[in-house]
């Protein structure tokens, strides 16, 4: 039985079947960070002292992997262009781009752990380092997650480009949405725990 | 998938770059002012003000909110009640104890 609504879409929606779920999912993905930084908020109102973040973190680091993020953005709406102009290779090549730049992220978080746990920062230090480790690290699990995906879409994945062009050219589109929405996440993150 | 001409795509291709260089002189934008050493409300206000800015573009032109289906924008506007809910939660309490 093949799965309705891959490529067409639903009349009483107007959108096909994974769009509209990858939106819903998202949804449920704002309320879940929300509710990470509204105990930020409870937890920095109601503290005593609480430190600035740019006197603790490394925000050169951090303006980096702004940056890295950003471009990731761009290259993987690119690819998504890329494929609705028909150009496979050049989608291969901006995907490529997209993964390689979320791998630049995770090492350059990977650095500012490391250097965190070197000095002793833990968790467990106080409300702000388990502010600031459980924020990024849901954020970089989430990365890293998206990676998996994009992974698959470059290699066993992209074989649907040559049978079902249009259902991977959606996929691409469903991904892009999830990997974008990552981004938005830490440009909320990033002057949040980085900068006041 | 959009049945967009190509001029269409290639001229979206070409918002995409602008948008990506607004998005990376608004984050050095960010950087500098926390220099400027404000005070705490308005370092806050700025820095979201500034982050606002950027998440709207990236959801409207990366994300193409700014073209999509109304359904997509109902869930959004639902999410964003709730989400601002959650935020004035703590603040609501904190303006309390300031009183």
């Amino acid at each position: 039985m093949q799965i309705p609504y891959t490529v067409e879409q639903r009349p009483d929606t107007g959108l096909y079947n994974a769009k509209l779920g990858v939106w819903l999912f998202l949804a449920s993905e704002v309320m879940l960070f929300g509710a990470l930084f509204s105990a930020l908020i409870l937890l920095r109102t109601g503290a005593a002292t609480w430190p600035h973040g740019y006197e603790v973190l490394n925000v050169p680091l951090a303006t980096m992997n702004t940056m890295v993020l950003i471009t990731s953005s761009v290259s993987m709406v690119m690819s998504w262009a890329a494929l609705r102009l028909g150009d496979f290779g050049r989608y291969r090549k901006w995907m490529g781009l997209t993964f390689v730049l979320g791998l630049v992220f995770m090492v350059i978080k990977s650095i500012e752990y490391a250097a965190k746990f070197e000095h002793h920062l833990y968790p467990s230090h106080d409300n702000f380092m388990a502010t600031y480790f459980t924020l990024t690290g849901l954020h970089g699990l989430h990365v890293l997650g998206g990676m998996i995906v994009i992974g698959y879409l470059l290699g066993p994945g992209s074989k649907m480009w040559k049978t079902e062009p249009e259902r991977f050219t959606n996929r691409v589109e469903v991904v892009g949405l999830y990997w974008h929405f990552v981004d938005l996440v830490w440009i909320f993150l990033f002057p949040t725990l980085y900068l006041l | 998938m959009s049945g967009h001409s190509v001029e269409e795509i290639r001229k979206e291709t070409r918002v995409y770059v602008l948008v990506f260089v607004a998005l990376a002189v608004l984050t050095l934008v960010t950087v500098g002012v926390s220099y400027l050493h404000l005070s705490f409300g308005a370092a806050v206000a700025l820095a979201l003000f500034i982050a606002s800015i950027k998440g709207s573009l990236v959801a409207a032109f990366f994300m193409h909110l700014i073209s999509e289906k109304k359904l997509v924008v109902a869930v959004l506007v639902l999410t964003a009640i709730f989400f601002v809910a959650l935020m004035l939660l703590p603040v609501g309490g904190y303006l309390g104890r300031l009183r």
